[in-house]
Order: C-alpha cells, then sequence, then structure tokens
C-alpha cells in the first residue's frame, strides 16, 4: 500500500495529525521507517510588516530565465512593489499584463536560497491562489546545488502545492528527481468538496523526513511518497532544500492565458512556517 | 401584562412589521420574541420526479407557444424513473410555433437567499441550443429575471444557472421558465431532472456588467428615456468555465456621474434631463460592473411638426398623430449586408424612430398590405443631428407586393425616389412629401431607405410616416 488519504475532521489537526504518524508508520510497509514529530518551529515569516518581503528570509529570481524558466513561462520575474509587497499581513505577489522588457506579464518569484535551507521538517504556508486560465502559481522546495556542481533533476524538487488557474478546486503536490522528472514526476492532486481554493486561505504543507514525504492540505493528509513509489534515486535525503514561492503566468503546464483571464491576479500568503524535528 | 404573540405567515412582513413597531413603540412595550420578520419558505428542489412545492397551478405556457409542449415523463430520468420533457414543436405546428412557459409557485414565492445557482440535469434528442432558459419570470413585475441559452447534448449533463445576487430573492415565485423554437424548422425533445437551487461553494469569482462590458458613448437629448442594455452577471463555476447570464436591471446598482444631465431608475432606465455628459456605471452585489455608458446631452431636442391632415384622408405607418395601420417591423435587419441598428424612443409621449449606422433599413407592413390607390402620397419626417454629410445621396423606394400581398412572387412593382441633396439640412426636421406615381399602388407593403453612391449618412430620425390624399 503505497499512498494512504486519510481525512481528519477534527479541528485540533496537528495533535491528531502526529498521532495519526504513527498510525501511519504503524501499518507501513516499511516497519523501519522513523516516527517523526516536528514541532520545533525554526522559520517563520508571518508577513506582519507592510512593505518589501523580510531581506533575511527572501531573494528573488529576476527576468525570464533560461526558456522562460524551462517551462516557456511568459512573465517577467521583478522585486517591484507592484509584483511582490507585504500589506495586512499578507504577502502579495501579483501577476500583471503589462508591456515590461520584451515580455507581455510580470510577476514575482521569491526564493530563500542562501538564507533559509534545511534538509528535513514540516514546510507549510497558509495561501489564497488566483483565478483564470494561464494561472501558475507554485509553494515549492529545491535541493541545494552545491554552487553550480549538481544540477537538476538530481538535486531533487518537491512541490509542496502547485495549481493551474482554469482548475480551481485541485492543487497538486509532486516530487522530481533524476528518472523521474518533469512529465514522469510523481504527483497526485486532492481537489475540495463544494469549494475552491481562490476564494479563501488553505493550509498547503508537507512534513519530509528520512525516505517519504507527507503532503496535506488543511487537515487532511492527501499524500505519502517514499523511495518505493520513485522509479530512480530517491534524492530528498541529501543535502539542504529552499523555498521558492511564484506565479508563473503561461507556460508549458497550464497553457497561455485567454480573454476570460482577469489581470491583475494575485497569490496572497498569510505565513510560510518551518519546523524541525526535535531529536534533530 | 403578558405581550400577546403575532405570527407572521408568508405576508407582507416588512409592511406590517414596520405597522408593529410603530404600535409597540407606541405603548413603549418590548417587541414579542415571536414577532420575528416572516420568511418564506426556502424549498430548494423544483423538479425532482414530480414537482416540488409549486402548488397546482404553476405551469404558464407564453401566448404564441405550443401550449402542450410540457409533460412529465415516467419512462426517462437522470438516476431516477421519471424527468420533465419538454417537446418543442415543428415549425408550423397549428398548436404554437415554439415550446415556452413559466413555472410560478401557486402561492407564496420561496426564499433564495442561502443559493447561488438554479442547477439540473438535461439532455435532448438532439444537440439543440435552448434559446432562453432561467427563472425569475412571473408575469407580473419579472423583476428579477435572468435568462441565459445553452447548448444541450444527447446524454445527461448537469448545468448551472447562476443567481446574479441571491440576496435580493427573499421572496420570488418565478422558479423557473425557458423558451425554444425549432432547430433548423425542425422540432425536438429535450429533458430536465433534478431542477432545484443549490449553494454551490465552487462557484465565485463575480463579475458583473452593463453595456456588454464595453465602455459605450452616445448622443441624446432633454427629455429621452435611454434603457441601459448588455446587463449581465458572470461567476467562474469549479470546472473553471465562466457563465454568463442576463440579469435583469433590479439585481444592479446604477450610479450617473452627473445627475443634473442624466438620473438612473432602478429598472435601469435613464432619463436625460439637462445639457452636457453623465456617466452611467452600476454595482452588483457590490462588485463594480464592467462597462459604462456615457452619454452626451445636446439639450432640448424639436420635436417633429405635428401633422394637421384630417385622419380621414391619411393612412398611417408611423405617427403619434393617427392611428397606424398594424407593421411588420421598422427594421428587417437584413443579412447579410445591412448594419443599421434601431432603437425607438419617446419623448413628452412623442415617438420617434432612431437608425444609427445606417446603410439601408426596411418598414414592412404587410399584414395587411396599403392600398394608396387614393391616398397616394407619401410623407416622411427627418431628423439629421449634428451635421449632413456633403456625400449625402438618399434613396427611398417604395413597393407594391402585387396580388399575392408578400415580398417577391414576380409580382412586386417598385418605385425609387431621388431626393436633391439640398433639402437636407442638420438638427432640423425637414418635410419629404412625394406622389407615388407607379401603376400598382394597391398593395403597398415595404419602404425601403437607402445610401446610394457611397453616401455616408450615419444617424437620423423619422416620424410621421404616411400615406395621404391631397
Amino acid at each position: 500500500m503505497k499512498t494512504k488519504i486519510l481525512k481528519l475532521n477534527s479541528i485540533y489537526t496537528y495533535l491528531l495529525f502526529s498521532l495519526m504518524l504513527t498510525l501511519f508508520t504503524g501499518c507501513s510497509t516499511d516497519e523501519k521507517q522513523t516516527v517523526v514529530t516536528f514541532t520545533n518551529l525554526v522559520m517563520a515569516d508571518e508577513f506582519d510588516t507592510d512593505g518589501a518581503p523580510d531581506a533575511s528570509i527572501w531573494g528573488y529570481n529576476i527576468g525570464t530565465g533560461q526558456d522562460g524558466w524551462g517551462n516557456n513561462e511568459l512573465q517577467y520575474y521583478t522585486d517591484r512593489t507592484e509584483n511582490v509587497t507585504v500589506q495586512n499581513g499578507v504577502l502579495i505577489i501579483t501577476a500583471k499584463k503589462e508591456d515590461f522588457e520584451g515580455s507581455s506579464y510580470t510577476s514575482a518569484r521569491l526564493l530563500t536560497k542562501g538564507k533559509f535551507e534545511q534538509t528535513y521538517g514540516r514546510f507549510e504556508a497558509r495561501i489564497r491562489l488566483p483565478w483564470g486560465q494561464g494561472l501558475w502559481p507554485a509553494f515549492w522546495l529545491l535541493g541545494d546545488d552545491s554552487n553550480g556542481t549538481e544540477i537538476w533533476p538530481q538535486i531533487g524538487e518537491i512541490d509542496i502545492m502547485e495549481y493551474v488557474g482554469d482548475e480551481p478546486t485541485r492543487i497538486f503536490g509532486t516530487v522530481h528527481g533524476p528518472g523521474y522528472s518533469g512529465g514522469e514526476s510523481i504527483s497526485k492532486s486532492y481537489n475540495l468538496d463544494n469549494d475552491r481554493f481562490d476564494t479563501g486561505f488553505h493550509v498547503f504543507g508537507i512534513e519530509w523526513g528520512p525516505d517519504y514525504i507527507n503532503y496535506y492540505v488543511d487537515d487532511v493528509l492527501y499524500n505519502q511518497i517514499t523511495p518505493e513509489d520513485v522509479p530512480g534515486e530517491w534524492v530528498f535525503n541529501n543535502g539542504p532544500f529552499y523555498i521558492i514561492l511564484n506565479l508563473a503566468v503561461g507556460g508549458n503546464l497550464p497553457g497561455s492565458p485567454n480573454n476570460e483571464t482577469v489581470f491583475p491576479q494575485t497569490m496572497l500568503v498569510d505565513y510560510v512556517r518551518v519546523y524541525k524535528n526535535n531529536n534533530n | 401584562m403578558k405581550m400577546k404573540n403575532i405570527k407572521f405567515t408568508f405576508r407582507k412582513a416588512l409592511f406590517l412589521l414596520s405597522a408593529l413597531f410603530t404600535i409597540m413603540v407606541g405603548c413603549e412595550r418590548e417587541l414579542s420574541d415571536e414577532a420575528v420578520l416572516a420568511t418564506f419558505p426556502s424549498t430548494a428542489e423544483i423538479f425532482t420526479d414530480t414537482p416540488v412545492g409549486l402548488g397546482s397551478n404553476f405551469y404558464f405556457p407564453f401566448v404564441g407557444s405550443k401550449p402542450t409542449a410540457w409533460s412529465v415523463d415516467e419512462s426517462e430520468g437522470y438516476n431516477s424513473k421519471a424527468s420533465m420533457r419538454f417537446d418543442v414543436p415543428n415549425v408550423n405546428d397549428p398548436e404554437g410555433s415554439y415550446a415556452g412557459a413559466i413555472f410560478r409557485v401557486d402561492g407564496a414565492g420561496r426564499d433564495l437567499t442561502g443559493y447561488n445557482a438554479l442547477t439540473f440535469w438535461a439532455k435532448g434528442t438532439r444537440s439543440g441550443r435552448i434559446n432562453e432558459i432561467g427563472f425569475g419570470q412571473d408575469f407580473f413585475e419579472n423583476k428579477y429575471l435572468v435568462s441565459t441559452s445553452l447548448q444541450l447534448t444527447t446524454n445527461w449533463q448537469k448545468y448551472v444557472i447562476p443567481i446574479p445576487d441571491a440576496s435580493k430573492l427573499v421572496e420570488e415565485r418565478g422558479v423557473f421558465w425557458y423558451a425554444e423554437g425549432p432547430e433548423n424548422g425542425e422540432g425536438y425533445s429535450f429533458w430536465i431532472d433534478e431542477l432545484k437551487f443549490e449553494n454551490l461553494g465552487t462557484m465565485a469569482q463575480p463579475q458583473p456588467a452593463i453595456s456588454n462590458g464595453e465602455d459605450r458613448s452616445e448622443t441624446a437629448f432633454t427629455g429621452v428615456d435611454i434603457a441601459l442594455t448588455g446587463l449581465t452577471q458572470t461567476f467562474n463555476l469549479g470546472t473553471g468555465n465562466n457563465v454568463t447570464v442576463n440579469a435583469a436591471p433590479s439585481y444592479f446598482k446604477f450610479f450617473s456621474s452627473n445627475e443634473d444631465i442624466a438620473t438612473v431608475n432602478d429598472n435601469g432606465v435613464v432619463s436625460i434631463i439637462g445639457e452636457g455628459t453623465a456617466k452611467i456605471t452600476a454595482t452588483l452585489g457590490g462588485v463594480v460592473a464592467k462597462g459604462s455608458l456615457e452619454l452626451t446631452s445636446r439639450g432640448a431636442f424639436n420635436l417633429a411638426p405635428t401633422p394637421t391632415r384630417d385622419p380621414s384622408k391619411v393612412i398611417s405607418i408611423y405617427s403619434d398623430s393617427y392611428t397606424n395601420v398594424p407593421v411588420d417591423f421598422f427594421n428587417g435587419y437584413w443579412e447579410p449586408f445591412q448594419t443599421t441598428q434601431s432603437s425607438e424612443f419617446s419623448i413628452g409621449g412623442n415617438s420617434m424612430i432612431n437608425y444609427t449606422n445606417f446603410n439601408f433599413v426596411g418598414n414592412q407592413f404587410a399584414n395587411p398590405t396599403v392600398d394608396a390607390t387614393q391616398k397616394s402620397n407619401l410623407h416622411i419626417n427627418m431628423y439629421i443631428p449634428n451635421s449632413v454629410p456633403a456625400n449625402i445621396d438618399f434613396l427611398i423606394t417604395v413597393v407594391d407586393f402585387g396580388a399575392d400581398q408578400a415580398d417577391g412572387g414576380g409580382d412586386d412593382t417598385r418605385e425609387q425616389i431621388f431626393f436633391n441633396k439640398a433639402l437636407f439640412v442638420a438638427d432640423s426636421w425637414i418635410t419629404l412629401e412625394f406622389p407615388i406615381t407607379m401603376n400598382n399602388r394597391n398593395n403597398i407593403g415595404l419602404i425601403i431607405y437607402e445610401n446610394i453612391n457611397g453616401s455616408s449618412l450615419s444617424n437620423f430620425y423619422l416620424d410621421n410616416i404616411y400615406f395621404y390624399e391631397n
């Protein structure tokens, strides 16, 4: 049994979560899997200070990268206030339709590379997503490239949350590694029942330990990925990973915006929190 | 003394309640716990396997539609044994040329404020497009009318018709309505099942619009009333698709940028009351509507001169001074070359026709045709606003339909009347009068107005179109 979906109806989710994990591991095929609880908060940005995001935590990717960040994305990333700012307790990433440096859209991509990196832990963010064809927000982790000596997908990628704006009730969580990247990545989606991701905030997170990554949305654990699930090397027990928050426009995955896509669109982040195992 | 308990059931609650308040405040007593605002039933279902909560007399067909189009089919259903079947007639069905009706609750209306959409499952014997389908039509005020059109498939499929702003629907009797004609002349049947109101958490992102979301501008005159058009509400569904419905003005709040020039009432009718420019905008449910209408009022508008001819010597096509004969249309929207748009408006009870984006247009009155044997002259008043184009070349063609009294058929004759350019002046009513001299003029059925030789006349008004005897 590879993945399990457990729905928690209770409100004291996280307490139960730990319990659940115990149960989870209890019935796992891998009896040696370590049970962990991530209660030690090691990094949190609550976005409580208006203005530019905290520079001690966040840096930026600027521009269009190579081939639109490898995905033929259409936006030009900037660190301008128009595209990224903190207001009223939330980080606001805004995708705009405007001609800028040869691109038709602008947006922002924040990353903690070189500022906050960690192996294992509970990574979660509370986010309200944008909507409309061609919008592609993500909350994800990328393995450190050891100063360029390692390249993707060997470095590993953990997509905690991805979403395309023309499917407002669905998000998906994915891992990419050697032999299972891009279209071959290991992914699972989660659908809200009678609700959607652009009308309110939802918590997206993973609990990541040796040989497993658990995915959850709000109080629902919807996937577990272990080395058994990937058809290649498990690269998630190595080296630290950093956090990326971005709102892409267009590209191979979502397709281009159409004439019904409303701009500007915003991705609102209430907080990003990272916990460690007390034993680490 | 203990207060008497008063219970309201499905009555004019607000009115009574305010009366009650007055009484209560008058004797300085506290309001009874049970004197709460009356509410109406919030029944969601309209049809499951049978009609639900509609009472006995709820189906009201449109005039001219086939009255027997609707039935309960106990051999078809979506995951059930029964559904509603609608039989759209063939094009020449003597019982009615289309299917259409309202479903109106026989009794108190429903409180639909807890829902955000009308939903149902439907399929057709063919993938017809239902011309109009929605709710809010009650044959009274039709205050909260909503309509859309939708394409059927031959398999059961679920459809969602959003409520533009459910907070308005505290007592709605018009829970469903539809109108559909034959497809390419052929009748067919469609089925609707599980017809009900729902509160869909997956529906969001309202995008109301007026003027179809465009920023339009028009010229107007003091005293003119203009109905806002293109009033819609759009929601994004859980599927990612947008659904747009036509929404009645009562769902909107309208604003004028200058109340000394134009005012808007709750029915979305703009009244021009002064000279200058005013912009009309709107909100729906607190969301600013896309689109606007900017009106530039040129002040007072001269009415066409009042005709003075003896009514016994006149056959009138269009005039407030005479009884008009039946007219088939004032704009045939002849495809594919006609660009002319038309509107009719009224100043102080005097109506006139406005043609815009003009190239050619016709007035047809073939049922019956006009016998102009004696009354063999035609009178038309015309007003060209702003300026007369230098290249104006205006042709009027009068068509006699012949013995068959119908357009075509090989027996039509026509007479063309050309006008001297010098006749036309701007911003003033001119009178065009001319005799009809063709041999056959006892079955006149059509007057055509057209630009010829590259004439660029685009915008004018007509009034007092009549035949007369000298």
